[in-house]
């Protein structure tokens, strides 16, 4: 039974890895982008070891799975927050089909 | 200045022995040694205010009230994310937005970019502590002045962090 909601976790998070890479290649501009990589990615991710931890129990391997989602959570909102803020800085525009940017008016970007 | 040391240190301990489920004694006198350094080299960094550590409180509306609104609204954000990637008009409209907030400690502004980075639509750009404010990236804007803006990103997430972290 734990095993039958492990494999559908597993499902879910493989689902929506395959969302966030279809987003990366498909929207437009490198903050958009982020934007399906951090979240999709992130939670397919979780989703997975979550499940992989549901199947092998309170092991050496589960443990290490649990970890991973706790570091994963907390270090991907940094990166993706450190890479967009690097891009803005360095010049790279928002698409054409954006509707304000505060931060350039704002003279910080 | 020590206790922020013993507290680093035991945390480090702590995780350490869970990355060698199950400890033995090898493991734990290695484990000793390295949180010892990992504490001496980075203990001012880590915790400013210990005293909040005891606080009982914090904890309860940290586990009850924030982690069962986080996982929703991570939910509700991947499944927005997939319906406008699997959209064949990819119906976006993007912008960065400037929000306001009233939160002041490290601690409680990290939480806030981070919950705000992975919550529907919005991506945090930068931060100004000074005049906190932030600047979030937002797939799909809805108010263009920063009250709107405001009350759509921040507000939910807001009063809840200013229990746990304030």
């Amino acid at each position: 039974m734990v095993d039958t909601i492990g494999l559908i976790f597993i499902v879910i998070g493989l689902a929506f890895d395959a969302f966030g890479c279809l987003g990366v290649l498909r929207l437009p501009d490198v903050y958009n982008r982020l934007q399906a990589a951090t979240k999709c990615v992130t939670m397919g991710t979780c989703s997975i070891l979550f499940g992989a931890f549901l199947i092998v129990g309170l092991t050496t391997t589960g443990i290490k799975a649990l970890l991973c989602i706790v570091f994963l959570l907390l270090t991907t909102p940094v990166a993706a927050h450190a890479i967009a803020r690097g891009a803005h800085k360095s010049g790279v525009k928002l698409w054409e089909g954006s509707v304000i940017d505060r931060y350039a008016e704002d003279g910080k970007g | 200045m020590v206790k922020r040391r013993l507290i680093l240190f035991v945390m480090a301990l702590i995780v350490w022995c869970l990355l060698n489920w199950v400890p033995d004694w090898q493991h734990v006198i290695v484990g000793v040694f390295s949180a010892a350094l990992v504490s001496w080299l980075t203990g001012d960094l880590f915790i400013q205010r210990a005293y909040v550590l005891k606080h009982h409180r914090r904890y309860f509306y940290f586990v009850f009230h924030y982690v069962p609104m986080f996982i929703i609204e991570v939910i509700k954000a991947n499944i927005d994310v997939a319906y406008r990637v699997l959209h064949p008009n990819l119906p976006i409209n993007p912008g960065i937005v400037k929000v306001k907030t009233t939160l002041k400690s490290d601690t409680a502004l990290t939480f806030l970019a981070n919950s705000i980075t992975l919550t529907p639509g919005t991506m945090t750009v930068d931060i100004d502590e000074e005049e906190g404010v932030l600047y979030v990236h937002s797939i799909n804007v809805k108010g263009k002045d920063v009250e709107s803006a405001t009350r759509e990103i921040v507000q939910r997430f807001e009063n809840i962090l200013k229990e746990v972290f304030e």
